[in-house]
């Protein structure tokens, strides 16, 4: 082997081991990418696998291995580039060595090395030997104007395998001996099994085992339909513990009462008070979110293998080296005896990534019980209703005025849950006076220039597990601030985009960004009768993004977004490809939240089971997306999520402009679109 | 574990999927969907729900596009199921190609169900408009947000493709 991060066969194909989760935003394309600019191999030979859990293949920015934040190029922008140099120049030396040549009289081109007197040898001729050159320390990356890869918009290399059924998600996993088990949580979160009468699932042809594990009870069977049949029959008396009463309802009252009094000072310029108390105008709003699901695509599940001294796992994870942890724990293992293979991911959106580990602790949980390889499948019910949600948050926005529309003051008190308190993340992310980064993340850094500025947290303890899901604070940060820009641009008697501008002077790639987005949506230009345009801006992931939304009110009064126009600047774009495809799923996924979006509770049970109630964007309801990618010399910057905030408010405030209704609480109800 | 034996409640089922027959013993009504699955053991068809509302496990029966989570096995019994994998011999199928060519997938675990949703509309429609591939295909969900590049790649496939193709 080369290096940890490729192998070259004898048939010149190049293996590339890419060390973070496919999960559909391009990595198994975009990480090659990087190898490949320097590596010059044939592009058409590479394969891609995926990495197996070790300190090699660590985050370059976490320490620990694994896939989120939208970091995945920036995490191995320099890493992979000196891979693939470092590979290329052992190439070329074991060729020069094979001529007793000089290496600076060979160079590397295409999978081949080349002589100057034009004698060549491929990359699967000279592998072997280039694995006994010691490692060139110190290579030379490319002068960015060299690229021949990077930039281009080449097509994804795992588009074949998922076009034709061969491609293996976590789900599709079938390994010798394997049963399948479902298992039944207990309905409020935190509950504990009373009494289990298991008579009927026993009975239930196929089932072969029905055990009680921490998480609940496994029904465990020789495929799923008869382990959901079984555990459908379970009889179960549950004891709901403290959380039996929870509801949205006094989720909310709770929460609007907190919010009357400040909490933890984020971040505090100037004196807002008595800015608030001499401005011109003064506006105060409220704002709410729901507790959201991730709803990947591909329910959770987790292939186990435990055996008395290995532990083998095959699953859909974005946090290879924390949940091998956690199934060595349950295992009694040692985490190096404990392998996993990452599959592809059905989606995850942070779900794949959760800090207990939960689906991968479950399925080892089982697979100890049972003391046989198991797939443990969540339905799509569980997964709905499995808990680590978006929090729901309550916002209490005040903001003040000046007789010329500069924003004078502003008070933003913010209450909800914390999504890194109890995970490894807790260190870095939870200060010492008890903010969370990511409650208070796009709030406490607004890029608008105001003089007296407080923003403070309200950190509540809800049994209701949450969790980073796309975009994590943002998600609702940017719902809140932007929509309150839109009152405050109203209030001013201004136009909602030369407000943001004019309070941009200081902040060139946010204004260059909101620019592009207006100017390639027509902003100020006329609209069908019925239509109007909302605009947002929002920088998350160190990238910027501007949206106008087009929206008119269909027949039944639901709101239709006809058209999103993105601009984004994610520094230097390896692949324009992806980074289009990420910011219209980035798009989708938020307009999905900001129109149906929402777990609710009640009686400490969630309200949602499955789609039809927790319900998607569908196609018909889908708006053309156009995206506008600045061109950067930046390194690279996050793309995967930084879509997906701004998306609520830009339609928020085109519905506010049409209809005169200001939406302040998410999901967009209906009822709030009649014309006033 | 529990040993019993669950011979004499199953039912012997003889199955044609992709133009070949297989025997499975399994309870009569099991979904389709979970036979192909974890009996038959292709798994290019996939669960998202099982309640009908997301395309994700769509097949062809005798052609037309099916929900198999929703569809018995005791209703499919000597009736043509293609699956994903039986589309095409090595995913030459127009809509395959179109995918491929307008780089549609995201995750991928929903473009079974929408690849095949798409087979069995253009083979119906040849040539479908806006409105008809809405029509078709608004009961699909993607989370990953890719329906921009499957109207394309639903326009694309339409485009190349000879009607004998669409009809396989
Ligand atoms: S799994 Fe059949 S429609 Fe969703
Ligand atoms: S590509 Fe991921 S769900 Fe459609």
């Amino acid at each position: 082997m080369l290096n940890p991060f490729v192998r070259i066969a004898s048939d010149e194909t190049v293996t590339i081991i890419v060390n973070h989760s496919e999960m559909g935003q391009g990595v198994y394309t975009s990480l090659p990418m990087l190898l490949a600019e320097e590596l010059e191999c044939d592009w058409s030979k590479i394969v891609v696998e995926a990495a197996p859990v070790d300190p090699s293949y660590n985050h370059t920015q976490w320490g620990v291995q694994g896939t989120g934040g939208s970091t995945s190029v920036s995490s191995e922008w320099e890493r992979l580039r000196k891979v693939g140099a470092t590979v290329r120049e052992m190439l070329i030396a074991a060729a020069a060595d094979t001529w007793k040549v000089d290496k600076e009289s060979c160079q590397a081109q295409n999978g081949r090395v080349i002589h100057s007197s034009g004698k060549h040898l491929t990359y699967g001729q000279l592998a072997n030997k280039a694995a006994t050159i010691a490692e060139p320390k110190d290579v030379q990356l490319k002068d960015p104007s060299e690229f021949k890869i990077i930039g281009k918009p080449l097509k994804r290399l795992d588009t074949p395998e998922k076009t034709n059924g061969k491609g293996v998600f976590g789900i599709d996993v079938n390994i010798p001996g394997m049963l399948v088990a479902v298992v039944s949580r207990p309905p409020v979160f935190g509950g504990k099994v009373r009494n289990l009468n298991a008579d009927k699932a026993k009975a239930v042809p196929g089932v072969k085992d029905v055990v009680q594990v921490p998480s609940g009870v496994a029904v465990v069977a020789s495929g799923f339909w008869a382990a959901k049949v079984g555990r459908d029959t379970l009889e179960i008396v549950w004891d709901d513990g403290d959380n039996a009463t929870l509801s949205t309802d006094g989720i909310r009252e709770h929460y609007a009462e907190l919010s009357k009094a400040p909490g933890i000072v984020a971040r505090k310029d100037g004196d807002p008070q008595q800015a608030l108390q001499k401005a011109a105008k003064v506006l105060s709003s409220e704002y709410e979110v729901p507790y959201l699901a991730h709803a990947p695509m591909e329910p959770l599940n987790c292939v186990v293998d435990l055996r008395a001294d290995s532990c083998e796992i095959w699953t859909g994870t974005q946090a290879q080296t924390l949940h091998r942890i956690a199934a060595a724990q349950v295992a009694g293992l040692d985490p190096d005896k404990v392998k996993i293979h990452t599959t592809l991911l059905g989606g995850a959106f942070g779900r794949r990534g959760n800090p207990q580990a939960d689906f991968v602790v479950m399925a080892v949980q089982v697979a100890k019980a049972i003391e046989a390889p198991v797939k443990v499948v969540w339905t799509r019910e569980d997964d709905t209703r499995g808990g680590w949600y978006r929090p729901m948050w309550h916002d209490r926005i005040t903001g003040g005025i000046d007789s010329d529309g500069n924003i004078v003051g502003w008070r933003h008190t913010i209450v909800g849950q914390s999504i890194m308190t109890g995970t490894p993340s807790e260190a870095v992310m939870v200060s010492s006076d008890g903010i969370d980064e990511t409650s208070v993340e796009g709030a406490k850094d607004i890029p608008y220039s105001i003089p007296n500025i407080v923003v403070d947290l309200h950190t509540t303890k809800i049994g209701v597990p949450v969790q980073w899901w796309r975009s994590v604070g943002h998600s609702h940060t940017a719902f809140v601030v932007e929509s309150f820009m839109d009152e405050l641009a109203h209030a001013a008697c201004k136009d909602p985009y030369e407000f943001r501008h004019n309070l941009l002077a200081n902040q060139p790639r946010h204004r260059a960004v909101l620019e592009l987005a207006a100017q390639k949506a027509g902003w100020g230009t006329a609209l069908p009768e019925g239509h109007s345009r909302g605009i947002a801006l929002h920088k998350s992931f160190s990238s910027f993004v501007a949206q106008v939304a087009e929206v008119s009110l269909s027949s039944s009064e639901e709101a239709h977004v006809h058209r999103v126009v993105c601009a984004i600047d994610c520094g230097r774009v390896v692949n324009p490809n992806t980074v289009e495809a990420q910011v219209q799923s980035g798009i989708v996924y938020g307009l999905s939240a900001a129109l149906y979006g929402a777990i609710t509770l009640k009686d400490g049970r969630v309200q949602q089971s499955n789609f039809n109630n927790y319900k998607m964007l569908t196609m018909n309801k889908a708006p053309k997306v156009e995206v506008h990618i600045v061109s950067s010399q930046e390194a690279p910057t996050g793309v995967g999520e930084p879509a997906t905030p701004p998306i609520a408010a830009a339609v928020a405030n085109a519905i506010f402009a049409l209809t005169g209704n200001r939406i302040r609480r998410l999901p967009v109800e209906i009822k709030e679109l009649k014309k006033v | 574990m529990a040993e019993k034996s669950d011979q004499e409640s199953f039912l012997k089922v003889k199955l044609n999927v992709n133009r070949k027959e297989y025997t499975v013993a399994v309870q009569p009504d099991t979904p389709l969907l979970w036979v192909i699955r974890d009996e038959i053991g292709l798994t290019g068809t996939k669960y998202g729900c099982g309640i009908s509302v997301c395309g994700a496990c769509t097949v062809h029966v005798d052609g037309k596009a099916v929900r198999s989570c929703r569809t018995h096995v005791s209703d499919v019994v000597g009736k043509e199921i293609t699956t994903i994998e039986g589309l095409s011999a090595d995913g030459n199928h127009p809509v395959q190609k179109a995918w491929i060519e307008e780089d549609v997938p995201q995750c991928g675990y929903c473009h079974s169900g929408q690849i095949m949703t798409a087979a069995a509309l253009l083979a119906e429609n040849p040539t479908p408009s806006d409105e008809d591939i809405d029509e078709a295909m608004s009961n699909n969900i993607c989370r990953c947000g890719t329906y921009q590049r499957i109207r394309s790649a639903i326009h694309r496939a339409s485009a190349m493709a000879t009607e004998g193709e669409l009809k396989k």
